[in-house]
């Protein structure tokens, strides 16, 4: 009986303690902006080892470093911005989910502005074909129109 | 002229096709490195064998190799043996990424010591400022101090001498 209690005291504190096996490493902030403001570059920062994954998703050695990096330099009162130079100086571009249009750049933020824009000419064109068929079949001269008339009156069906 | 307008479909595709045709062959993990053309990050760290203190001064002077190994670094094992063979041919600087001091010296022991120099960087601050996103790593050091390429991944005996080595004959050119 006394075993099974144990048994059961060990399940609830293990499930309790699942939240804490979930936070790769805990930061002390001075103020829940700066906790916000890390948790926001963390978010917009990629991780350059799991190319998919941002520094806080990823697992990788080189994320637990930046994190530490980026948690270091906003103790160091450093903005936002001067978080993402620091990184950027270092991994360049790749590292902002959300990358300033530069040269090495251009093709992915033109690439689906240019697609929208062939896709609009595409549905311009067929649209204005469409209208040109259109109106070619309403003017019908007035012998056209008589002779319309005639072939519908005269195929309507026997009673 | 309606007859070519039957064509475009096609054309796209072959375009679509070509384009990510050519897609497969780049390494989606290879980063183009932000500190090429840019001096080596300025750092004070200590060397493994003497314990004494190093700068990015240490590596000015001739054109020069900087590989980023560390001892729980698979692939450094598997690259170690190429930096045996062209030691000879180029000086080689090691930086010993976040490993233990007592760890690489007897790695160093075992396998033969390449490097004219080991910086040890224990926290990965030098790693850091160079941008080392997984060991190894290995730039090419102009004779000022300028990194000129980065290889990321291990060096085999045909990255050395397709890749690196072309680089490194065009640099001693330079003069």
């Amino acid at each position: 009986m006394r075993n099974i209690f144990n048994t059961m005291i060990f399940i609830v504190v293990v499930q309790l303690s699942l939240p804490v096996l979930a936070v790769v490493e805990t930061y002390q902030f001075n103020s829940e902006e700066l906790r916000g403001r890390y948790n926001y570059l963390l978010f917009e920062l990629r991780c350059p080892k799991c190319q998919n994954q941002n520094l806080a998703d990823s697992d990788a050695p080189i994320a637990a470093d930046l994190r530490a990096q980026v948690y270091r330099l906003l103790t160091e009162n450093k903005t936002d911005a001067e978080v993402k130079a620091y990184l950027v100086a270092r991994y360049g571009d790749f590292v902002l989910y959300n990358p300033p249009v530069n040269k090495h750049t251009a093709m992915l933020w033109l690439l689906p502005a240019s697609g929208l824009l062939i896709g609009v000419m595409i549905i311009f064109m067929l649209v204005r074909r469409t209208g040109a068929i259109d109106e070619d079949a309403v003017t019908l001269n007035v012998s056209q129109q008589q002779r319309l008339t005639d072939i519908l009156t005269e195929q309507e069906p026997p009673n | 002229m309606a007859r070519l307008r039957l064509f475009i479909p096609l054309f796209i595709f072959s375009l679509l096709a070509a384009l990510l045709y050519s897609g497969l062959d780049g390494d989606p993990t290879e980063l183009p490195t932000a500190l090429i053309g840019k001096p080596v990050p300025p750092f004070e760290l200590l060397a493994l064998h003497d314990g004494r203190r190093l700068t990015e001064q240490d590596l000015v002077g001739e054109v020069a190799l900087l590989n980023v190994w560390a001892t729980w670094c698979i692939s450094c094992r598997a690259e170690h043996p190429t930096f045996m063979n062209i030691a000879r041919d180029i000086p080689i600087y090691g930086l010993n990424y976040k490993d233990d001091n007592a760890k690489a010296k007897q790695w160093l022991k075992n396998l033969g010591d390449p490097y004219r120099l080991t910086i040890v960087d224990a926290k990965g601050s030098l790693g850091l400022d160079l941008g080392v996103y997984g060991a190894p790593e290995t730039y090419v050091i102009d004779r000022r101090g300028i990194i000129r390429h980065k290889r990321v991944g291990v060096v085999d005996e045909r990255i050395w001498l397709q890749e690196i080595l072309p680089i490194v004959t065009k640099l001693r050119a330079e003069g």
